[in-house]
């Protein structure tokens, strides 16, 4: 489906933060249909302690926007009884790391329940969860566990860059008849963008990613909170001479082949760009799959550039962990240019 | 509720302000507090005032349950189930489940529980899908009201909780029943399901099966609770100790529970003390920790022979009556026996056609290499749906029936 503005109305654009627009595609959903309810921790009276749900349940009530016990897979889990029963719960969870007790209920219910039953009760839920690191969070709050959740089949895994993705991708979430973890980029919070909520963007649906900066030389592929990374390693790279295209997957799951080979075979050089641990983490997964689907177009090998294989460092330390434009284009660097001299 | 025009701060629920010294218990406790002793029924005064017919419908479903289970594990040494955890020596908590609910009402059975669905009136083929190995849930859901059967422990408390809570928003009178065993209340699942459904105030009846073992660990091991009825009290709900092989006993304590909570009081903890008379499963070796003196025990009290000491004693019980139950058990066990000795029909595109509502190019890059092999092996396998998972719908929020298979 595509999303339609609540109502038409001449009002410009203006600055609004990403968090600001997952706020207002809560509102726009829950005004929609009333079967939508938001539930977590904080969610209600509070907004949420990134006050993405500020006002939610001073106009929908506490019955439609929900403090719930501090329980996280008492949560999820309760969501999958009203999902069953035929409501469209978004779950909040307050942090990534903190999301980890209702891993139980997302990989052997919530995944599952669509396949269990032959495709007879499936579960139309949303789980937000807030990831990524550089916000300057101690232990606990700056995970990147997008690949737990890429490794359970039956779910979305999905994670805007843009204030516009970032309310269009939201309501395709909660419009979605499967169930969806929506990853929620914690540095961009903040981020603003001119962007009028009386016409919010009409997106693609759900799996497609979409080509950020065009370029010829080499490929990012990117998602999330290193978007905005690569954008800039590649405004850098043009006093280098490479004219870096960057794909921001917007979806892990569904992984987009179509857009990344394109673009791969485009360029012939790639490079998977994400805050994520290298070892076992998506740019393994996506260096496989491009390499197996354009290696007669590669003329080097897919780079990836991560975070490294640690427990997310302290606050103090973690600049030196998280993959910053320099690291970027040492990777570009390595892609093996001297070949076509 | 509608609170619009109320400030966030007016809400249900909201922060209040109190001086210091206010601090008191929120909730009387001895209300809560489960009686000392399981309540009983049969073998007591309190028995004959027991309804004939009542006790008439638990003894032919208790017959039939018995035999269901003998069956079901004798299909298991046919190697036409994959495993079948019996209920055996449980009939009566299993049957008294199914009879306390109401058509539109509930139930979340775990994986020993088969036969509270098929007392509920589910096939019993389609109850055994799971165990037969053919498919996960062999049933729709939504059209029995019986959610699959469960086999991580604990994890279907809080989707009971959550589908009785929505029920209540929607404003439907449904009660969700949902069924553990003692190993289950370990589980943090257990303590967070009924957190929940007390502070929600959810219509929901929790039933502990407590049946002695968690496959070999006794309930001692378990936990150091005076019972597990009392858990109950710490969330602010009642607890209920009852005799789990007394089917009127439990059968009037479950359907005070689920009137209870219709009625708006808010959910229930019973505990219903029974026993495991077989092994956790046909693949589980019982005598490697239990005695069978205990076993032998548990057997003088069978909840098959409670009732028809009763319905005896009443005069309500003739031989005709007898051979009736037996032959109806029989009838249910032939025509077990005769169709799961059917091959059941597989379609290995099923695999990928409900992992999601449409499937993503990866699952038909990798139905198709399947469907190569098999084209292999045979021709005619039909392709994997192009169209979207079309039994796979969500009802409508206003479809308050939610028998339909959706919008």
């Amino acid at each position: 489906m595509t999303t339609v503005a609540a109502k038409p109305a001449a009002v410009a654009a203006k600055p609004a933060t990403m968090a600001q627009a997952l706020g207002r595609a809560l509102h726009d959903a829950m005004a929609e249909d009333p079967a939508v309810h938001v539930m977590g921790e904080d969610v209600g009276t509070l907004g949420g302690v990134f006050r993405v749900t500020d006002g939610l349940a001073r106009e929908f009530g506490d019955d439609r926007c929900t403090d719930t016990p501090l329980a996280e897979a008492g949560i999820l889990g309760t969501a999958v009884g009203m999902a069953m029963y035929g409501l469209r719960p978004v779950v909040e969870m307050q942090f990534d790391a903190f999301a980890y007790p209702a891993f139980e209920q997302l990989v052997s219910h919530v995944a599952r329940m669509r396949n269990r039953t032959k495709g007879r009760m499936p579960l139309p839920l949303t789980v937000r969860v807030p990831y990524g690191g550089g916000i300057g969070g101690v232990e606990h709050h700056s995970d990147s566990s997008e690949a737990y959740y890429m490794a359970t089949p039956g779910i979305h895994v999905v994670t805007p860059a843009t204030v516009a993705d970032a309310y269009g991708l939201l309501r395709e979430s909660i419009a979605s008849d499967d169930p969806v973890v929506f990853l929620e980029p914690k540095r961009l919070y903040w981020s603003k963008a001119d962007w009028n909520p009386e016409h919010p963007l009409a997106v693609e649906p759900i799996g497609r990613a979409v080509v950020r900066r065009p370029g010829r030389s080499a490929t990012l592929i990117t998602y999330g909170p290193s978007v905005p990374v690569c954008l800039e390693a590649a405004e850098a790279a043009r006093a280098e001479g490479w004219d870096l295209e960057v794909v921001d997957l917007r979806s892990l799951v569904p992984f987009d082949d179509e857009t990344v080979c394109a673009s791969v075979r485009r360029t012939g050089r790639a490079v998977v760009v994400h805050e994520s641990g290298g070892f076992g983490g998506p740019g393994g997964e996506i260096a496989a799959r491009v390499t197996e689907r354009c290696f007669h177009h590669l003329e080097a090998p897919v780079l990836r550039v991560t975070g490294f294989d640690i427990p997310y460092p302290p606050p103090m330390l973690e600049r030196h962990h998280l993959p910053g434009v320099d690291r970027v284009l040492d990777a570009v660097a390595r892609l093996q240019w001297e070949a076509e001299s | 509720m509608k609170s619009r025009s109320l400030t966030v701060m007016d809400q249900r629920g909201a922060y209040r302000p109190a001086p210091p010294p206010a601090w008191q218990p929120r909730t009387d406790p001895a209300p809560l507090l489960p009686d000392a002793e399981p309540y009983r029924v049969l073998g007591t005064e309190a028995a004959r005032k027991a309804e004939p017919g009542l006790l008439r419908r638990l003894y032919a479903e208790l017959v039939r349950g018995r035999r269901y289970n003998a069956q079901a594990t004798a299909l298991t040494k046919q190697g036409r189930l994959a495993v079948y955890p019996s209920s055996t020596g449980q009939e009566a908590c299993q049957v008294a489940a199914a009879l306390a609910l109401e058509d539109r009402d509930w139930l979340f059975p775990s994986y020993r529980d088969t036969l509270a669905a098929i007392a509920r009136g589910l096939d019993p083929v389609q109850a055994l899908s799971l165990l037969r190995g053919d498919w996960h849930t062999g049933y729709d859901p939504r059209e029995h009201r019986i959610a699959p059967l469960c086999t991580p422990l604990a994890t279907q408390l809080p989707h009971a909780v959550g589908l009785a809570h929505a029920a209540r928003l929607k404003g439907d009178d449904v009660v969700a029943l949902a069924m553990v065993g003692d190993g289950g209340t370990s589980e943090g699942d257990f303590h967070e399901a009924l957190n929940f459904a007390a502070v929600w105030q959810a219509p929901v009846v929790f039933l502990v099966q407590n049946n002695g073992f968690a496959i070999s660990v006794p309930l001692a091991k378990q936990t150091a609770a005076p019972s597990l009825a009392h858990k109950a009290v710490g969330y602010g709900m009642p607890g209920r100790l009852v005799d789990g092989n007394d089917a009127v006993a439990l059968h009037e304590v479950l359907t005070d529970a689920v009137r209870h909570a219709r009625a708006g009081g808010g959910p229930t903890l019973v505990e219903a003390v029974t026993y495991r008379i077989d092994a956790h499963t046909n693949a589980d070796d019982a005598t490697r920790y239990r005695h069978d003196e205990e076993v032998e025990a548990w057997r003088r009290h069978d909840p098959i022979a409670l009732v028809e000491r009763e319905l005896t004693e009443r005069g309500l019980l003739d031989e005709d009556a007898v051979r009736e139950a037996r032959e109806n058990a029989e009838a249910m066990a032939a025509d077990l026996r005769a169709r799961m000795n059917q091959e059941p029909r597989l379609d290995p595109m099923d695999l990928f056609a409900h992992v999601y509502a449409e499937p993503t190019s990866q699952l038909h890059e990798q139905a198709a290499q399947l469907r190569a092999e098999l084209a292999a092996e045979a021709p005619d396998i039909p392709d994997i749906a192009d169209t979207p998972d079309t039994a796979g719908t969500t009802p409508d929020i206003a479809d308050t029936t939610l028998k339909g298979t959706g919008r």
